[in-house]
C-alpha cells in the first residue's frame, strides 16, 4: 500500500522501527502534492527542501539510537495562519504577501519538537474569515470529493490536503467552526479543543476570545496524537489553560460509549437542513444507542442566538486585531511615494491589502464597538454568550456529551454563496456555540448524503476540558461505521 | 476667534473668574522589562534595539502582563489612599497612529485598578486635599520624531521617524478629580501636587520620575467659571508640561488666556493645547469636539487582574513612610524651622539633604552645603540641584575632611568646585590641587614668624592684652598660606608666641 494511504500512527511506527525512512515518507507525500495539488490547490507554499532536510534529521536521530516520538518523521500540512520563521506566512491576505516572520508560533515550534515534518503552508479564507476558502487572496481550494465544490473554511487548505492524501495530518484554527466544518465537508476528522487548551501565540489573530488551534486527520486516533503533540500550557499565551492536556490519545484508543449519556440538541435540525444530512445524523443516533449510549433530547434555547452574537463579537475583535496591518512596519505598503502622509499610506495600504469579507467584518466590528452602540451590540452579544455557556452547563448536568450535525448541508458549489454573506454564515450555525462557550467539540465523518454522495459530519460537543469525551465518542462511532461500511469513509472518495 | 493671543492680567482674571483645575499624570514605571514583553526599559538605547515581536505588534504576537507593574500600580494606589479593585480588566483603546504598533493601546477603561483616593499637599502653610479619581495601568507608545519642519511638529514636516524602544513601557495614569476652591493659588496647588506625587513615587521606588526624560508627564486641565456661578466652564487640556515650574506656568497662563476670551464674550474650545517651555504660552492642538471614538472593549488577550485581599494587605503593610510624615519626623530630628523646611522643599533639596544625612553628615552641615554653596552653583549653571554631578557620599567625604581638620570651609568649597568640574573624587581633588590644610608645625611656625615681623604693630597690641587684634594676624597667616593653614591652630600658636593666654 502506498505510504500516502497510511495513517499517521502507522507511519510513525514504521519510521520508529526503521522499516521506512522519514525521507521516504516525506518524498511520497511531496510526490503526491506534485501529482494532485495543481487541481486541489491546498498549499500556498510547499517547503520541499526544508521538509526533506527535517526528515533526514529524524532519520539521523533514529540511526544514532535516539528514541523517537509517535509522530516523529510524520508529515503535516500547516495552516498559513501560524507563523513559521523559515516559510512565508500570509494568512491568505495580500497585505502579508511575501511576509516572513522572524519567529515560530508556539504550535509550529511544538510540531518541530515532536519531529513532525512540515510539508508547507495551506490555503485559508483571508485571516480565517469564511467557510469556503473563496475569500483567500491566493485562489480557492477545491474539495477532493468534487472539484467544483468548496472544501469548507476557513481551514479549507488543511482539510483538502488531508482528504486528498497529500498529508496524513494538518493543523487548523477554529473561531466559529473553521476546523469542524471543513472536516465535515471533506469527510475527515477535525477537532476544536477547549479554548485555551492550545496556544494562540503566533496564530495571526482573527477573534482572540474565540480562536482555537486544533488538528485534522483521516481518523480519530491520528487527530488525538496530533492534538496531544501540540497542546498544553504556554507562558507566551496568558489565556492558555494551566491544567494537563486531557487524556485524548487514551480516549481515542478506548472508544466505547456504553452507559454514556448523549444529548441531541433540539435546536439543530429540521428546516434549513439538507435531508441527507439529517438522515445520516439519525443513523448516528441509532448507532450510538446500539452501542449502549443513552440518547435523550436536550434543549439549548440560547443556541438560536449564537450566530448573531458571534457576528458581533468576532467582527468587533477582528476590527481591533487587524488594525496593526497598516504598512508601517511589515507587509504591503501602498502610496509611499513622498506625496502621502503616514495616515494616507495606512488607509491606501488597507484599502488595497484587505479583501471584501475582511473589510465587511472590520466595518461591522467598528460599528458594533462605537460609542453609543457598544451596549446594544457588543454588550448584548456578550450577554448572549453567557446564556449559551449556561445552556451548556445545564445540558452537561443531564448528559455527558451533546451531538448535532456539524453543518446544515454538505459541501456547496464554489461560487454559490460567494455573494451572499448570510448564506455563507449559516454554514457555521451548529459549530458556533462551542466557540462562544469555549467548549471542546469534534467533527467525525458519519456517511454520505444520499442526494449528492458527499460526506456528512457529526459534531460531538463536550464540556470545557472534556476533550477526551469527544475522542471517546468519535472513536466508538468510527469503529462502528467502519465495520458497517467495510472501511474508512474516505476510500469512497473519487480518485484524483 | 479661537486662537486669540490676548491675555487678562492674573489679578483681574482672578477677580472675575474662579479656576477649576485637574491633573492627569503619567508615570513610567521603573520595571526591568516592558509591560507585556521581556524587552528592557532602560532609557537612551540606540533606536529600535529594545524591541521584539510583541512590542512591535508582529502578526500573531500576544501580550503577557508584567506582574511587577501590577504590583507597583497597587502600591501607588494604596499610597494614594485608593480602593483597590478585586477584579478588573485591561481594555483596548483603538486609534491609528504610527508610533503605536498595534494601533490600539492596552489600557484600562471603566474598570481601573485603583479608584477614589486622595493626596494632601501643603501650599502657603495650608493643607489642600487633592481627590484622586483613578489610577490605572497602561502601556506607553513609541516615540515619533518629525523631520524637516521648522517646529518639530508633524505639521510641515517632510517625514517622520519612529523609535519603538519606548513602546510597551508600563505607564501608570493618575487622574485627579476636578479641584475647586484653590482660587488664586491654583498654579501653586498644581505644582505642589505634582511635586508631592513625584516624591511619593520616589519613596515607593516605582519610578525614577524624571520629567525631562519623560518618565513623569503631566497634562493640566483648566476651566474658569465667573465668580458667583457654580457651573464649571469648558476645560482645556495642556500637554507637554515637562517641569514643575511649567506646571505652575501652564495653569497661570491658561487662566489668563481663558479669562481674556470669556471677558470678550468668547467661548472656550474643548481642546488639547501644547505648552511651549520657551515662551510659557500654549498653542491649540487636537480639538476634542471632533472627539475620537476609541471603541474601548475588554482586552481579550489578557486575563482579568484579580489581586487577593491578602496580597493587597501585605503590600499595604510594606508601604514606606509617606513623604509628608517623613518630612515632619525629619524636621523634628534635624531641628529645622518651618521656613527652612519650605526653602528646602522649594529648592527640591529635601531628598538630597536626607541622602546626605544618611551618608553620615550632620543635618546642619548637609543643609548648609546643599542650600548654600551647591544651590548657588546650580543656580549659576542653570541646572537642577539633583542634576549637579556630585553625590551625597562625596559631600559626606568633604564634611568628614573638614571635621578631621584636614580642610577648612574655604578649602572645602574649592574641593566641591573640583568635584563639580569633573576632577574626580574629593580626595583626588585635594591631592591634585594641593588643598590640604598646612598642619606641618614647622612650616606654620615660619609663616607665623614672617607675619609677626611684618605686622609688628598688631603683635604689640596683642601683647598688650588686646586679644581681638589677633584676628588680623590670623588673617595674615591664612593669606600667606593661600588659605591652607588651620586657622585655629595658627591662632593658638600666635598667642603662645606672644605670651598671651585667653
Amino acid at each position: 500500500m502506498s505510504l500516502t494511504r497510511k495513517t499517521a500512527a502507522e507511519l510513525g511506527a514504521l519510521i520508529a522501527s526503521g522499516e521506512v525512512s522519514a525521507v521516504e515518507v516525506t518524498q511520497a507525500h511531496l510526490d503526491r502534492i506534485a501529482e494532485v495539488d495543481g487541481e486541489i490547490h491546498a498549499f500556498l507554499h510547499v517547503a520541499a527542501d526544508a521538509a526533506l532536510e527535517q526528515a533526514s534529521a529524524i532519520d539521523a536521530k533514529r540511526a544514532a539510537g535516539e528514541r523517537l516520538g509517535p509522530l516523529a518523521g510524520v508529515p503535516v500540512a500547516h495552516k498559513d495562519v501560524f507563523t513559521t520563521k523559515d516559510m512565508p506566512t500570509t494568512a491568505g491576505s495580500k497585505i502579508l504577501e511575501g511576509y516572513r516572520p522572524p519567529y515560530d508560533a508556539t504550535i509550529t515550534a511544538r510540531l518541530r519538537e515532536a519531529g513532525l515534518v512540515i510539508l508547507g503552508k495551506t490555503n485559508l479564507d483571508e485571516f480565517a474569515m469564511g467557510s469556503s476558502t473563496e475569500n483567500s487572496a491566493y485562489g480557492t481550494t477545491h474539495n477532493p470529493w468534487d472539484l467544483g465544490r468548496i472544501p469548507g473554511g476557513s481551514s479549507g487548505g488543511s482539510s483538502a490536503a488531508v482528504a486528498s492524501y497529500q498529508a496524513p495530518l494538518s493543523t487548523g484554527t477554529d473561531t466559529g467552526g473553521s476546523i469542524r466544518q471543513p472536516a465535515a465537508v471533506t469527510g475527515i476528522v477535525g477537532m476544536k479543543p477547549t479554548y485555551g487548551g492550545s496556544s494562540r501565540y503566533g496564530v495571526i489573530a482573527f477573534a482572540s476570545s474565540l480562536d482555537t488551534p486544533g488538528p485534522f486527520a483521516r481518523n480519530v486516533l491520528d487527530a488525538a496524537l496530533l492534538h496531544e503533540a501540540f497542546s498544553g500550557h504556554d507562558v507566551m499565551d496568558t489565556t492558555s489553560i494551566h491544567s494537563e492536556v486531557p487524556p485524548v490519545v487514551e480516549a481515542a484508543r478506548r472508544g466505547d460509549v456504553s452507559g454514556l449519556r448523549v444529548g441531541v440538541v433540539k435546536e439543530f435540525g429540521g428546516e434549513g437542513y439538507q435531508a441527507g444530512v439529517l438522515a445520516r445524523f439519525q443513523d448516528s443516533v441509532e448507532l450510538l444507542e446500539s452501542l449502549g449510549a443513552k440518547v435523550v433530547e436536550v434543549s439549548c434555547p440560547s443556541f438560536t442566538y449564537a450566530l448573531p452574537a458571534y457576528y458581533l463579537i468576532a467582527p468587533s475583535e477582528c476590527s481591533s486585531n487587524l488594525a496593526r496591518f497598516d504598512g508601517m512596519r511589515y507587509g504591503l505598503r501602498v502610496g509611499d511615494d513622498g506625496t502621502h502622509s503616514a495616515e494616507e499610506v495606512m488607509a491606501l495600504t488597507r484599502a488595497a491589502g484587505f479583501g471584501a469579507e475582511v473589510k465587511r467584518r472590520i466595518m461591522l466590528g467598528t460599528y458594533a464597538l462605537s460609542s453609543g452602540y457598544y451596549d446594544a451590540y457588543y454588550g448584548s452579544a456578550q450577554k448572549v454568550r453567557t446564556l449559551i455557556a449556561r445552556d451548556f452547563e445545564a445540558a452537561f448536568h443531564q448528559v455527558d456529551v451533546l451531538i448535532s450535525p456539524t453543518t446544515p448541508t454538505t459541501a456547496f458549489p464554489i461560487g454559490e454563496r460567494a455573494d451572499d454573506p448570510m448564506a455563507m454564515y449559516l454554514a457555521d450555525l451548529c459549530t458556533i456555540p462551542a466557540n462562544l462557550a469555549g467548549n471542546a467539540a469534534i467533527s467525525v465523518p458519519c456517511g454520505l448524503a444520499d442526494e449528492d454522495g458527499l460526506p456528512v459530519g457529526l459534531q460531538i460537543m463536550a464540556p470545557v476540558l472534556g476533550d477526551d469525551r469527544c475522542y471517546r465518542v468519535a472513536a466508538a462511532l468510527e469503529k462502528a461505521f467502519e465495520s458497517r461500511w467495510g472501511g474508512p469513509l474516505l476510500k469512497e472518495a473519487p480518485a484524483l | 476667534m479661537t486662537t486669540t493671543n490676548t491675555v487678562m492680567p492674573y489679578d483681574e482674571a482672578l477677580a472675575r473668574f474662579e479656576p477649576v483645575i485637574g491633573l492627569e499624570t503619567h508615570v513610567e514605571l521603573g520595571t526591568a522589562s516592558k509591560m507585556f514583553c521581556g524587552c528592557p526599559t532602560s532609557f537612551g538605547a540606540p533606536p529600535n534595539t529594545h524591541v521584539c515581536p510583541v512590542c512591535l505588534a508582529l502578526p500573531g504576537a500576544l501580550p503577557v502582563a508584567n506582574d511587577k507593574a501590577i504590583e507597583s500600580t497597587i502600591r501607588i494606589g494604596l499610597a494614594l489612599n485608593c480602593t483597590i479593585a478585586e477584579w478588573c480588566r485591561f481594555a483596548r483603546k483603538n486609534y491609528f497612529y504610527p508610533d503605536m504598533p498595534k494601533n490600539y493601546q492596552i489600557s484600562q477603561y471603566d474598570e481601573p485598578l485603583c479608584t477614589n483616593g486622595y493626596l494632601d499637599v501643603e501650599v502657603d502653610g495650608r493643607t489642600v486635599r487633592i481627590e484622586i479619581e483613578r489610577v490605572h495601568l497602561e502601556e506607553d507608545t513609541g516615540k515619533s520624531t518629525h523631520m524637516g519642519g521648522a517646529t518639530g511638529r508633524i505639521q510641515g514636516a517632510d517625514y517622520s521617524i519612529v523609535d519603538y524602544n519606548r513602546a510597551g513601557i508600563p505607564l501608570v495614569e493618575i487622574v485627579t478629580k476636578p479641584v475647586e476652591g484653590t482660587d488664586r493659588l491654583a498654579p501653586e496647588v498644581a505644582k505642589a501636587y505634582v511635586t508631592e506625587l513625584r516624591e511619593l513615587m520616589r519613596s515607593l521606588g516605582v519610578s525614577d520620575v524624571r520629567m525631562e526624560e519623560g518618565s513623569l508627564r503631566c497634562d493640566v486641565n483648566v476651566s474658569l467659571m465667573p465668580r458667583g456661578t457654580t457651573a464649571w466652564g469648558t476645560r482645556t487640556e495642556t500637554k507637554n508640561v515637562n517641569s514643575l515650574r511649567s506646571v505652575e506656568r501652564a495653569v497661570h497662563g491658561e487662566i489668563e488666556r481663558q479669562a481674556a476670551i470669556l471677558a470678550e464674550g468668547g467661548r472656550i474650545i474643548q481642546e488639547t493645547r501644547h505648552f511651549h517651555e520657551d515662551t510659557g504660552a500654549t498653542t491649540p492642538g487636537r480639538s476634542k469636539e471632533e472627539a475620537q471614538d476609541y471603541r474601548y472593549f475588554p482586552e481579550p488577550d489578557l486575563l482579568p487582574i484579580a489581586p487577593t485581599p491578602e496580597w493587597v494587605e501585605e503590600l499595604r503593610s510594606e508601604l514606606p513612610e509617606p513623604p509628608t510624615v517623613r518630612r515632619r519626623r525629619l524636621q523634628a530630628e534635624w531641628g529645622v524651622s518651618d521656613l527652612d523646611m519650605a526653602a528646602m522643599h522649594n529648592a527640591d533639596a529635601f531628598t538630597l539633604v536626607e541622602a546626605t544625612v544618611t551618608a553620615g553628615v550632620p543635618a546642619a552641615d548637609a543643609r548648609k552645603w546643599w542650600m548654600g554653596e551647591l544651590a548657588r552653583r546650580a543656580n549659576e549653571s542653570g541646572t537642577a540641584l539633583a542634576d549637579l554631578p556630585i553625590t551625597p557620599e562625596q559631600i559626606a567625604r568633604v564634611v568628614a575632611l573638614v571635621a578631621s581638620g584636614a580642610l577648612n570651609d574655604k578649602l572645602a568649597r574649592q574641593v566641591l568646585e573640583g568635584v563639580l568640574a569633573g576632577e574626580g573624587s574629593p580626595d583626588e581633588v585635594v591631592e591634585a590641587r594641593g588643598l590640604r590644610i598646612v598642619s606641618d608645625e614647622g612650616e606654620l611656625s615660619s609663616i607665623i614668624d614672617q607675619v609677626l615681623t611684618a605686622n609688628a604693630d598688631a603683635a604689640d597690641k596683642v601683647r598688650s592684652g588686646k586679644i581681638a587684634a589677633v584676628g588680623a594676624l590670623v588673617g595674615g597667616v591664612m593669606k600667606a598660606s593661600r588659605g591652607k593653614a588651620d586657622a585655629g591652630r595658627a591662632r593658638e600658636l600666635i598667642l603662645e608666641r606672644l605670651g598671651v593666654s585667653e
